[in-house]
């Protein structure tokens, strides 16, 4: 055997159980769920038929599925610039103070390490009808009227679309931050020598740098918006997803579909649906960033 | 930035705001905790600082005898641990023979295992599911565990410092007759430590914080782990909220002092890319 030849033969040993798990635990369930989104699989069923487009057929007629689309839409659609725009502003004055960056920055950083479950149900609390929430004790105690948040139709959406932007905001802080170290100080020397404002300074240098940083940022938080369940689930009254399926998620209305009434095939399809539009979203966004980019 | 100082007055209202935000973001650790150390009397009431504080909630959880609350911790830490040595060991040679060898397929073998960054756990938690009812795994820590066991996005974090690391300490031990796997653990593992930490760092977290796929994977609340014990926290304790606050802070307290132990590799983490699992 060659020494290149006796080096490959090393390599693919080295590389044989994680493509095992690359494949058997990635590829084939992701192809397995696409073909059985064509079929009427359920655990309670003995025999699993062929059934063509008929449950793309049936989510679609159902209300409900259309309802935890719209959901998610709102989810993403206010969650994530409303992340952006905060995390942006919050890391432009961190980088400004002469002081005390880091320990805010850990500050902040904290609910977006700590277990998502364990917030929720802090939020949970918080969030309590009178007398036993402190969120409405302070709001009736300032001479506001209270309010039902989490058992509200309209306002319970909100009021978790609000945990998870407290979640994530952090995250993006550091983000922002470490792409304003990225940021040449030449560059602002030269433009402040030519008499820039801090304004201008702002407008015409750092923002334009930032933008593949916020373009990284919009991707991944456009993604965890769309894919929100965890704080549905642990946040939600009056039955998974309530009051009224007014806070349902699409990965909320797939798990139900899957794990509570067994259809496996429609819970297939509705997820297939959820991965299109995840791809869909992603793809555009790229798309619209990357002419941004190349101006 | 100091240069800016004459330019920027605005110094005090910067602290003012940052000094707001971090009440917002620390306030419900803080509700939390305080909850924690009051008793079933005094949790209604709307004081900040409970009368009398008290372990009691502390010791119910984890000493009373129908407490499933120790079993979930210990659940939690070994499903966290295993996974955590696991792809840190698959994680590492695998970026290793992507940065360090050459044969053919390489490419496309690294661009299949990128790729599967974009399938989302959500798409993936049914067929899943059919496989660990297939090979009888529901309910048990393997069934937990096996789709974490290696991770694409650790793959490419430390293919990325295999690449930057010198070839000639690799063909110094070669030349001095040292077999593969021995290379591997003794000359190239301990140049690449402050990845390792990292992806150890970030591994665990999002192990000890999972929940949609845990939920699924078990069945009684023996094999729980903690997030999904906590969800299920108000129907054992029944509204028991200084119980079930007590169990938030337990749960949050390994990553706290995780946090306050490696604050700068998370911070450094975080900036090299988005990192949720």
């Amino acid at each position: 055997m060659t020494f290149a030849a006796r080096r490959a033969a090393i390599a693919y040993a080295f590389l044989g159980i994680p493509l095992v798990f690359f494949v058997g635990v990635r590829f084939a369930p992701m192809l397995y769920m696409i073909a059985m989104s064509f079929t009427d699989w359920g655990l309670l069923r003995k025999t699993v038929h062929v059934v063509g487009l008929a449950n793309f057929a049936s989510i679609f007629a159902d209300p409900v599925f259309l309802k935890s689309l719209v959901n998610t839409a709102k989810y993403a659609v206010l969650g994530t610039p409303t992340v952006i725009v905060l995390s942006l502003c919050i890391a432009l004055i961190l980088d400004r103070v002469p002081r005390g960056k880091g320990v805010y920055r850990l500050l902040y950083v904290l609910p977006y390490i700590t277990p998502v479950v364990a917030v929720a149900w802090v939020w949970r609390w918080m969030f309590q009808s009178p007398p036993l929430g402190i969120i409405n004790a302070v709001f009736v105690s300032v001479g506001l009227r209270a309010h039902e948040f989490l058992n509200s139709a309209t306002q319970a959406l909100p009021s978790i679309l609000a945990v998870n932007v407290w979640i994530e905001l952090g995250y993006c802080t550091i983000v922002f931050l470490a792409g304003m170290q990225t940021i040449p100080s030449s560059i602002m020397e030269a433009a402040r020598m030519d008499g820039a404002s801090g304004w201008q300074l702002l407008r015409r240098i750092t923002l334009p740098l930032l933008l593949p940083v916020t373009l990284l940022l919009v991707v991944v938080e456009g993604i965890q918006f769309l894919r929100i369940f965890t704080q549905v689930y642990n946040l939600s009254y009056q039955a998974l997803g309530g009051p009224l399926d007014s806070t349902k998620s699409a990965t909320l209305y797939i798990y139900q579909k899957a794990f509570t009434n067994f259809d496996m095939g429609v819970a297939a399809s509705a997820s297939l649906v959820l991965f299109a539009i995840i791809l869909a979203v992603t793809l555009v966004q790229l798309k619209l960033f990357d002419r941004r980019l190349n101006y | 930035m100091a240069a800016t100082k004459g330019r920027t007055p605005a110094v005090a209202p910067a602290y003012v705001v940052l000094s707001l935000l971090s009440v917002v973001m620390l306030f419900p650790f803080l509700w939390m905790l305080l909850s924690s150390l009051k008793d079933a009397t005094q949790i209604y009431q709307m004081t900040l600082f409970p009368a009398n504080p008290t372990l009691d909630n502390y010791v119910s959880i984890f000493l009373s005898r129908n407490s499933r609350f120790p079993q979930w911790f210990l659940n939690s830490a070994i499903v966290g641990v295993a996974t955590t040595v696991s792809v840190l060991f698959f994680d590492s040679l695998v970026g290793y023979t992507l940065a360090k060898f050459r044969f053919p397929g390489k490419r496309i073998i690294f661009l299949l295992i990128i790729s599967t960054l974009m399938i989302p756990t959500e798409m993936l938690v049914i067929p899943w599911y059919a496989l660990a009812r297939a090979l009888k795994w529901v309910n048990s820590y393997w069934g937990i565990m096996f789709p974490g066991m290696i991770s694409a996005f650790g793959v490419f974090l430390m293919r990325q410092f295999m690449a930057t690391m010198p070839d000639e300490l690799i063909d110094a031990a070669r030349v001095d007759g040292k077999r593969e796997l021995p290379i591997f653990f003794a000359v190239v593992l301990p140049l690449v430590t402050p990845a390792l930490a990292i992806l150890a760092i970030f591994n665990f977290i999002g192990n000890w914080n999972a929940f949609l796929w845990p939920l699924i994977a078990v069945a009684t609340p023996r094999m729980f782990t903690l997030p999904v014990g906590l969800a299920n926290f108000s129907g054992e304790a029944g509204a028991n909220w200084q119980a079930i606050m007590t169990g938030a802070t337990v749960s949050m307290l390994p990553l706290v002092i995780v946090f306050l132990i490696f604050q700068k590799q998370i911070v450094k983490g975080i900036a090299l890319s988005g990192l949720k699992g």
